[in-house]
């Protein structure tokens, strides 16, 4: 599912001419903001919204109550959002309480965590909501005092009249307010910048104190009275068919109160995919999940695998080696004349590359609490995108939506695993069937092998430098996963890939392998694989021309200047501005001391790589160590980031940064092969994770420009596995064109 | 099978087959749902609780033969005094992004403090490498445990 979200709105304000506020007492003197906000056009793969909406409640102790709207997967947005409309209202961070939303997206619209969308849709309206309820206490302040408003500040949850020094806290305003009409969006203030008290402060995560202490707060931890615990197990070939299972032997073991074979049925969403289904399995309810799981080591089940038992790692790469010289199914940039650049080259460079298929792995694996009733079904889903959930349950189970209740937990990673509803649809299913309140929990090989993935690619690069070094025609044959027409999720790439726009003479070429292996965004979805390609083979040309990597880059770039988007696969793109991409490798080159590498000892080097996504500009220099026997030690990783004018939460932004270079790091040492139509990893004793010992420091700079905020959940990862290989080959000159990285092939002769 | 356990310093009794892993009997039959399960072969850390005071995988951990020790788990360390520190240093350094794993993070920490006041980046590594962050938040949780080092160091000299 991709997720590229622009807002529409009026010019210059961020908000729709549609938004509105509506204002109600609540009981007991308190002042209820009901902001609703249709000013987002989603391009949602298999739904879109158009809603916004956030709750401010002010009880008349001078509580502050925010609702938290979206999923928290580990981005911070459950307490970066919230800032956002403390700091205009002006009040206490300290009094501040925070609520998590159920889902309901006729109430509050598009509620998903993905695409690193929540800084840049909701920087502007969500300070706007926080502004009209500071104008509604000065508005019943100013009623309450017989004073002008223009007498009148705010002052941290309290209105303060200048001239008398009388003050009313907004506890004691709320009645008042709580009566006034709501104040227009478009118009209310916004703060100067410089007076922000909340936004730009380091702010640790709200349910931080919770989480150390281990409160139950994951989709895990749910508990419902009367409940059972399932499991379900299913077909280790992707879509293969159940044919029959010895479920009546297992309902006479210790503890198991049901068994039962449930029938998959047809994608809900019209494609292929296992995951927006309902797919063939046995589900063991048990008393404990542990003897759930003890009776599935008994479960004998004859699987009709089906045609995806042909898939394998070995067949992929076969297909790809024949298709990459054939002429390709499709164009994605076809500029200029490639052939003839080539043939006047002065230099001509060409290589494979190539990286493998990715699980996600949440450290919290995939489950799901349902409790289905008289026609209605409650879940309790650790989730990226309720919503979905409830769609497909709906769809699946012919349950209407309305009756249907998500309730989002904190989830234990998402890393775009979540955004799928897959493990929903199982939980209800079975809870519908047996009658009693369900916790479904997925085992880690359920996790591993029942996964989509991030697909696996192949690239064949040939390019010309002339005889100054400069780079003049680029060509990429792209052999990607999906059916023979076409690509798979987040499996493609757009007209805007690097150096598209900057060189003349580009084909960017794309053929298609079918493949029955589910694929789908992981963090940084298509980039966390073009990135690699395309910013080390870019290295392997500066290289080849003689010249300074880094530099190799700004030269690419060129003046300072703002390039339309061409790719509209999602709605109108943002434009590139060079300067930007510039500023953060020109700041990254003097932070990581790339100059002064060449005194660094044999055996150690640096890398460097950018890459533009989620509209976020990044640079990032690798410094690794490769021992004589191919041992490799990732030194230290320097960022340089653009993500506009403001850092909302400095302490979340720059863990988000470090944990996705970390994420990056760990996806070059890592693959998840398929053989046989099946994933062959099961735990993480060969899914293997990036630890401690392996992380090296992450050194994070922001570089601040007068653009509106963008996100951080994702852009830092793509550039750091180039830079990481850039750096592997300036340390003992092997160059890594297919990952993961296996180190024992840096070993030197 | 009946079974008394000591957990975080309370007497408590369970009914359940003895060879149940104990991370589930701490989540289900006693309510402690801090100790998260992860991989169920003793490969990611996030079940991390004391037994007698020593770090042990609670989901490879049959219950049976703990029955007469000392169990503590993240919903107990505060009251520890390493314990405290470090979960204190957790908010101050804010090491937290999903947080699924950083009650097993916090309880090999703590191990690692309560036998060792001031690790080296070696022992940090040897003490945590264990324990699984998808996340990514390494760099933090280095930075807190020298925090809590660093503190009783200070402690100890002034």
């Amino acid at each position: 599912m991709a997720m590229h979200v622009l807002p529409e709105t009026a010019p210059g304000t961020g908000v729709s001419r549609r938004a509105f506020l509506k204002v109600s007492a609540l009981v007991g003197g308190g002042l209820l903001l009901d902001f609703h906000l249709p000013n987002v056009r989603a391009a949602v793969a298999g739904g879109a919204g158009e809603a916004l909406n956030a709750f401010i409640t002010v009880m008349p102790d001078g509580a502050i109550g925010i609702r938290a709207k979206n999923p928290e997967i580990g981005q911070g947005v459950k307490t970066m959002l919230p800032m956002l409309i403390a700091d205009e209202f002006d009040v206490d961070w300290k009094n501040v309480r925070i609520e998590q939303a159920l889902a309901d997206g006729v109430k509050y619209g598009p509620q998903f965590a993905g695409g690193s969308t929540a800084t840049p849709i909701n920087w502007d309206p969500l300070r706007r909501v926080g502004a009209a309820a500071r104008q509604m206490m000065l508005q019943a302040a100013a009623a309450s005092m017989s004073v002008p408003v223009s007498e009148l500040k705010t002052q941290s949850g309290s209105v303060l009249h200048v001239p008398t020094g009388r003050k009313l806290t907004y506890g004691e305003l709320a009645a008042a307010a709580a009566k006034l009409p709501a104040p227009d969006l478009k118009t209310v203030k916004l703060k100067d910048p410089k007076d922000f008290t909340i936004i730009g402060k380091p702010m640790p995560g709200v349910d931080s104190p919770l989480v150390v202490t281990g409160k139950p707060l994951f989709g895990i931890d749910v508990t419902v009275p009367g409940m059972k615990y399932a499991i379900y197990a299913k077909c280790p070939v992707f879509g293969g068919k159940l044919v029959k299972a010895n479920v009546d032997a297992l309902k006479s073991l210790p503890g198991v109160r049901h068994a039962f074979v449930l029938r998959g049925n047809a994608s809900a969403a019209g494609s292929t995919g296992p995951l927006d289904r309902l797919v063939d399995g046995v589900a063991i309810v048990a008393d404990s999940w542990w003897l759930a799981e003890q009776a599935r080591e008994k479960l004998e089940v004859e699987w009709d695998e089906g045609s995806a038992a042909h898939d394998s790692d070995a067949r992929f790469a076969d297909e790809a080696a024949k298709l990459k010289g054939q002429t390709p199914a499709a164009y994605i940039v076809k500029n200029g004349n490639v052939d003839a650049a080539l043939a006047r080259a002065a230099r001509v460079v060409e290589a494979d590359y190539a990286y493998p298929f990715l699980a996600h792995a949440t450290l919290e694996p995939q489950n799901c609490t349902a409790s289905y009733a008289d026609g209605k079904l409650t879940l309790w889903a650790p989730t990226q995108n309720p919503e979905s959930n409830r769609k497909l349950v709906a769809a699946t189970l012919g349950i209407a939506p309305q009756d249907i209740t998500v309730h989002m937990t904190r989830c234990g990673g998402g890393f775009g695993r979540r955004g799928a509803s897959d493990y929903a649809v199982e939980a209800a299913a079975i809870s519908k069937q047996v009658g009693v309140p369900v916790k479904l929990l997925w085992n880690r090989a359920d996790d591993i092998r029942h996964d989509f993935y991030r697909p696996a690619g192949f690239h064949h690069f040939k390019a010309a430098l002339d005889e100054h070094g400069k780079l003049t025609a680029f060509r990429d044959h792209f052999v990607t996963l999906g059916s023979v027409e076409q690509p798979g999720s987040s499996a493609f790439a757009g007209p805007d890939e690097f150096p598209a726009r900057f060189v003349p003479d580009m084909e960017f070429a794309a053929s298609f392998i079918a493949s029955g292996v589910p694929t789908g965004p992981l963090r940084a979805p298509e980039s966390n694989g073009l990135a690699f390609a395309f910013q080390s083979f870019i290295d392997e040309l500066a290289h080849a021309a003689g010249r300074d990597p880094l530099q190799f880059r700004l030269d690419l770039l060129g003046e300072p200047r703002i390039l339309d988007s061409t790719d509209d696969r999602y709605g109108h793109q943002p434009d590139f501005d060079t300067s930007r991409m510039r500023g953060v490798l020109e700041l990254v080159r003097e932070k990581s001391g790339w100059n002064s590498r060449q005194k660094l000892p044999a055996g150690t080097g640096m890398g460097t790589a950018f890459y533009y996504s989620h509209m976020g500009y990044f640079a990032e220099v690798v410094q690794a160590t490769v021992s004589g026997n191919g041992a490799l030690k990732v030194d230290k990783v320097w960022v340089a980031a653009d993500v506009g004018s403001q850092i909302i939460n400095p302490l979340g932004a720059e863990n988000q940064v470090q944990g996705a270079v970390l994420d990056g790091i760990g996806q070059s040492l890592l693959r998840l092969n398929i053989d046989n139509g099946r994933a062959v990893q099961s735990n993480f004793h060969d899914y293997t994770l990036l630890r401690i010992n392996q992380a090296p420091p992450v050194e994070v700079h922001f570089r601040t420009t007068p653009n509106p905020p963008t996100g951080l959940g994702e852009p830092a990862l793509p550039p750091v596995i180039p830079a990481l290989c850039n750096a592997i080959y300036a340390a003992c000159g092997k160059r890594v064109r297919r990952l993961p990285i296996e180190p024992a092939t840096l070993a030197r002769a | 099978m009946k079974l008394n356990l000591h957990v975080n310093g309370q007497r408590r009794s369970v009914d359940v087959d003895p060879r149940t892993p104990l991370v589930w009997v701490l989540r289900d039959e006693l309510d402690l749902k801090g100790t998260k399960f992860g991989c169920g072969m003793s490969l990611c850390g996030a079940c991390t609780v004391h037994v007698d005071g020593a770090p042990v995988r609670a989901c490879v951990t049959q219950v049976s033969t703990v029955a007469d020790k000392a169990i503590t788990t993240i919903e107990g360390v505060g009251a520890t005094p390493v314990g405290s520190k470090v979960q204190a240093a957790w908010l101050a350094v804010d090491v937290v992004q999903c947080g699924y794993c950083q009650a097993g993070q916090i309880m090999s920490a703590t191990a690692l403090l309560a036998r060792n006041a001031k690790p080296s980046d070696a022992d940090i590594d040897a003490a945590m490498t264990g324990n699984l962050c998808r996340c990514g938040t390494y760099t933090r949780i280095r930075a807190a445990i020298k925090q809590v080092a660093d503190l009783s160091t200070d402690k100890s000299e002034g």
